[in-house]
């Protein structure tokens, strides 16, 4: 099974302190570290996995700017064959149609059974993974915790449902799934890991290579335009502890106990 | 005169002389010995390399305590002293087996330098000896019998118990005792009967026992019995010579070797290969073990060397909580699998990773590294260099649990195992108090110490107060001495002992530059992990203190002076912790330094302090894992403190401090029992 995975490079959410810009535009990004999506690490782990069980080889791809290089090589450093890096500067300030629009161009550029997103990114709105298998016409099931592989290009899906159910469906590939956290045990990458494969070539594509017009993607072709970034003021009846972890735990159970959270 | 008995060398049975078999037996067991031992051989010629030729007379000095003294034996003090009786049993009647092999080809045979009256002493001392192993043989098997300690029991999931094989052996020890004594016996009893001068018994040995029993009985009878009793000893000596390598008495043979060739090094941790220095570890296509053959032959012949004791297992902190792991089957797991592998006869067991196969993950991760198993073998097998090469096979193969990835993926971007952000990695500092300069090496200024602070110091809220105490300490005692800040990061300690050797390598050169950089003079820390990995791991640093190497000298020079507290009515413990102690040798200065407090009652934890002391519960990455187990290592510690009487454990390390403290809390101990650090506490008592 030929299995593309779309993984994104995004600031870790828990090693940095996320703090937005003055002006609203973004993000605070000076002293940021990054590292590949969480969920879009499970989908690559699934990936692996899955060829292993039934051949095949497992593509990743990533849009970016050339930073997102040292995703793609963690991800190949686990386990996936082919690397392929996505960068033009049209492609910035796209909306997540026009992400998708970059993805969908790339799958149509190799021959994949499946295209796996993660559920969501840590700085995402999860709608990539939809619109890609829209773009495409392929079939799209989400939230996936669980695939097997079954005759005839048959997949049998799992999705935890209300209550720790689980549903399962039955989907014909080529087709779209976004991979929930928690499906496998995502393998451990070390610097040893990453330098074995530091010097893979990966493909660079830009616009042109992907057969799609600059005007309808990035800034120029996004419709949804990002209008400001700001921190919400207090609420009424929101209160914002302040002090050492010791006086803010004192606080909170003199606080739980004035309002009869516990005895 | 015509002797009393004819001597096997002489005897013919069925018209066959004697002595054919008598060349036949040894021929045969010296040969299926030869072929048992090439076998056992083979894997360690496959083995990973370790050089452990050097340093000779170290290793010698090894061999004449922990073998020959058997220094370690008396540990566990029945054990222990039945053990050195056994031994030096074996030592002195080696020469009388040997003897008597010959004896069965060469009539009046005697070994070299065995004549004279060195000859004539000698053969009254072996028949005490051999007395005092029959009586410790029978001591020992009524134990195993019926009295077995715990420690030998064999988990269900390592399958059959070994007292049948213990049994056995015993059997077989005293079988060659008796058939030797009745050998002598027999002949002694002969000449009394013919009314010839007879050889007189040591008053009672076994041979003067038995003599007695066989006063009276006809010669015909006696060289029945005397022919017998050589046939038996032949044949029991030659079958427990082939039977040794077969089983956990395969120490009686490699000891002697697993001594010589035992780790002289403290706190260390073996090279991922020896032979290939950090430079060039990219160059390796695989890390670390992960099939047996992966191992060194050192470690191949720790497999073969463990006797089954159980004491490491016994002291084993992770063993105690019922993690899943028990040192002592790393040992017999994987000495069971090698003879698997390089079977006698028959076909070899296919090769397959140790993971999965003969360990799990959750066992090689349970471990702590805190070295109490290493410290209490008495044949001196290693244990933390095996979990480490097993972690780093683990790692290269990416099994590694999501509690432990995250916190190594903090460490490689930001340093610090939270990913916490570099700069504020001096924030600490604020609190030191006015009165008191902590310098900013990597912001140029010049310090003669560098006061290396480590993650958990730097950024836990607790820890913090370590650093502001061991500053104000540092200030107090007039040490001109600096920080880091944002340059230090993590020593890597934990990162090195839980297999990712890179991303410590890459630590260590980050510390190194920025520590030379610095151009202090000697380096101070009061984290006993980032002064081992300083010390053990790191090179081409100024040298290395612990904080109570430089209090015990300031208070020593007059520079500190401490005053009574005012917890007078309190009793205080010292833990030990495993890399101060038992990885460093450094048992008395924290001790020295906390009775320098005028005033201040100490107690011990008899029988669980310095190099007995039982784990908190480890630090680093230890911190993050999620390990199956019953009950925290802290809290049985705790536990011990109260026992000892202690109000206040006294610990010098940040992790112990946290394990020790959360423990506390876990007991119920709240209000009664409290934890300090060894810094906090001198802080508190300086006259300023």
């Amino acid at each position: 099974m030929e299995i593309l995975v779309c993984v994104k490079r995004v600031p870790d959410s828990a090693e940095n302190e996320i703090e937005v810009k003055a002006d609203g535009s973004d993000i605070k990004r000076e002293d940021l570290v990054y590292s590949v999506n969480e969920w879009d690490n499970y989908a690559v782990e699934e990936a692996i996995q899955i060829v292993d069980r039934v051949g095949g080889s497992v593509t990743v791809a990533s849009i970016g700017n050339p930073d997102a290089e040292e995703v793609v090589r963690r991800e190949m450093a686990m386990g996936a064959a082919n690397g392929l890096l996505l960068t033009d500067p049209a492609f910035e300030g796209s909306d997540g149609r026009g992400i998708a629009a970059v993805l969908a161009a790339a799958v149509r550029k190799g021959k994949y059974d499946l295209v796996l997103t993660g559920a969501q990114a840590d700085d995402g709105a999860a709608q990539v993974g939809g619109m890609v298998a829209a773009l495409l016409d392929w079939p799209y099931a989400s939230l996936v915790n669980k695939i097997e592989v079954q005759d005839g290009g048959m997949l049998r899906v799992g999705r935890e449902i209300e209550g720790g159910n689980q549903e399962l469906s039955d989907i014909q590939t080529p087709c779209v799934l976004s991979i929930q956290t928690g499906i496998n045990e995502p393998r451990y990458v070390g610097i040893r890991g990453i330098r074995k494969v530091a010097s893979v070539e990966i493909p660079v594509l830009k616009a042109a290579d992907l057969g799609l017009n600059a005007a309808d993607v990035g800034r120029a072709g996004a419709r949804v335009k990002r209008a400001d970034y700001f921190v919400p003021p207090a609420g009424a009846g929101a209160e914002i502890l302040q002090g050492s972890t010791d006086e803010i735990t004192a606080k909170l159970v003199d606080l739980l106990k004035a309002k009869g959270g516990i005895k | 005169m015509e002797p009393a008995l004819v001597s096997p060398a002489s005897a013919v049975l069925a018209g066959i002389p004697a002595r054919l078999i008598f060349i036949l037996i040894p021929l045969v067991g010296i040969g299926a010995f030869a072929w048992i031992m090439s076998r056992r051989i083979a894997p360690l010629l496959r083995a990973a390399p370790d050089n452990r030729f050097q340093r000779i007379p170290e290793r010698i000095q090894a061999v004449l305590k922990i073998w020959l003294a058997q220094w370690r034996q008396p540990r566990y003090l029945l054990a222990g002293v039945l053990h050195i009786v056994v031994f030096f049993g074996f030592l002195i009647l080696g020469a009388r087996s040997t003897q008597l092999v010959v004896l069965g080809v060469v009539d009046g045979f005697t070994l070299p330098g065995f004549g004279g009256s060195f000859g004539a002493i000698y053969h009254v001392l072996k028949d005490y000896a051999g007395t005092a192993v029959f009586v410790s043989v029978v001591i020992l098997a009524v134990r195993r019998a019926a009295f077995a300690p715990a420690r030998y029991a064999v988990p269900e999931a390592y399958g059959k118990g070994h007292t049948p094989e213990a049994l056995l052996v015993l059997g077989l020890i005293a079988t060659l005792l008796v058939s030797e004594a009745l050998f002598d016996a027999t002949l002694m009893a002969a000449q009394l009967t013919r009314g010839q001068p007879a050889e007189v018994a040591p008053p009672l040995t076994l041979v003067w026992v038995i003599r007695h029993l066989l006063t009276g009985v006809a010669v015909g009878p006696l060289q029945g019995l005397h022919l017998a009793a050589y046939t038996v000893h032949d044949l029991t000596f030659f079958f427990f010579l082939c039977f040794l390598p077969l089983g956990k008495h395969f120490h009686v043979i490699t000891s002697l070797f697993n001594v010589f060739f035992m780790r002289l090094d403290r706190g260390n941790v073996k090279p991922v290969r020896h032979g290939v220095p950090d430079s060039r570890l990219d160059e390796l296509k695989s890390f670390g073990v992960k099939t047996f053959e992966d191992f060194t032959w050192k470690h191949m012949l720790d497999f073969y060397s463990c006797a089954d004791c159980g004491r490491c297992s016994d002291r084993c902190p992770a063993n105690r909580v019922k993690r899943p792991l028990s040192p002592r089957f790393i040992s017999i797991k994987a000495r069971d699998y090698a003879f698997a592998r390089y079977p006698l006869h028959g076909a070899a067991a296919e090769s397959k990773p140790l993971i999965g196969g003969i360990y799990s993950e959750d066992e090689i991760w349970s471990c702590t590294t805190c070295g109490a198993c290493e410290e209490e073998c008495p044949v001196a097998i290693e244990y933390i260099d095996k979990m480490v090469d097993l972690r780093r096979g683990m790692v290269d193969e990416g099994m590694v649990p999501q509690s432990l990835q995250k916190p190594l993926s903090a460490i490689e971007k930001r340093g610090n195992p939270w990913g916490k952000l570099e700069k504020k990695r001096a924030d600490w500092v604020a609190g030191a108090g006015d009165g008191c300069v902590v310098k900013r090496l990597e912001k140029g200024e010049a310090a003669e110490t560098l006061y290396f602070v480590d993650s958990i110091t730097s950024y836990d809220d607790r820890m913090q107060k370590i650093a502001q105490a061991t500053a104000r300490i540092l200030c107090a005692a007039g040490v001109d001495f600096g920080i880091l800040g944002p340059e230090e990061k993590d020593s890597g300690h934990e990162v090195r002992r839980f297999g990712e050797e890179m991303l410590f390598q890459s630590l260590k050169d980050h510390n190194t530059e920025a520590i030379q950089a610095a151009g202090v003079k000697r380096i101070v820390t009061a984290d006993p992990h980032a002064y081992n990995a300083l010390k053990k791991d790191y090179a081409g640093l100024p040298p290395v203190a612990h904080i109570s190497e430089v209090v015990a000298e300031a208070v020593q020079r007059g520079r500190l002076t401490l005053t009574p507290g005012e917890n007078g009515s309190k009793t205080y413990v010292y833990h030990d912790p495993c890399y101060l102690g038992r990885h460093n040798a450094l048992y008395d200065l924290p001790r020295r330094v906390i009775d320098a407090i005028p005033g201040l009652r100490r107690t011990e934890m008899a029988g669980d302090c310095r190099d007995r002391s039982f784990c908190c519960g480890g630090g680093g990455l230890m911190l993050f894992y999620e390990p199956e187990e019953e009950q925290r290592m802290g809290v049985v510690r705790v536990q011990m403190a109260q026992a000892a009487g202690a109000d206040v454990i006294v610990t010098a390390c940040p992790f112990c401090l946290v394990n020790i403290e959360d423990a506390i809390k876990v007991a119920g101990l709240e209000g009664r029992m409290e934890a300090v650090d060894l810094c906090e506490l001198i802080d508190r008592h300086i006259q300023r």
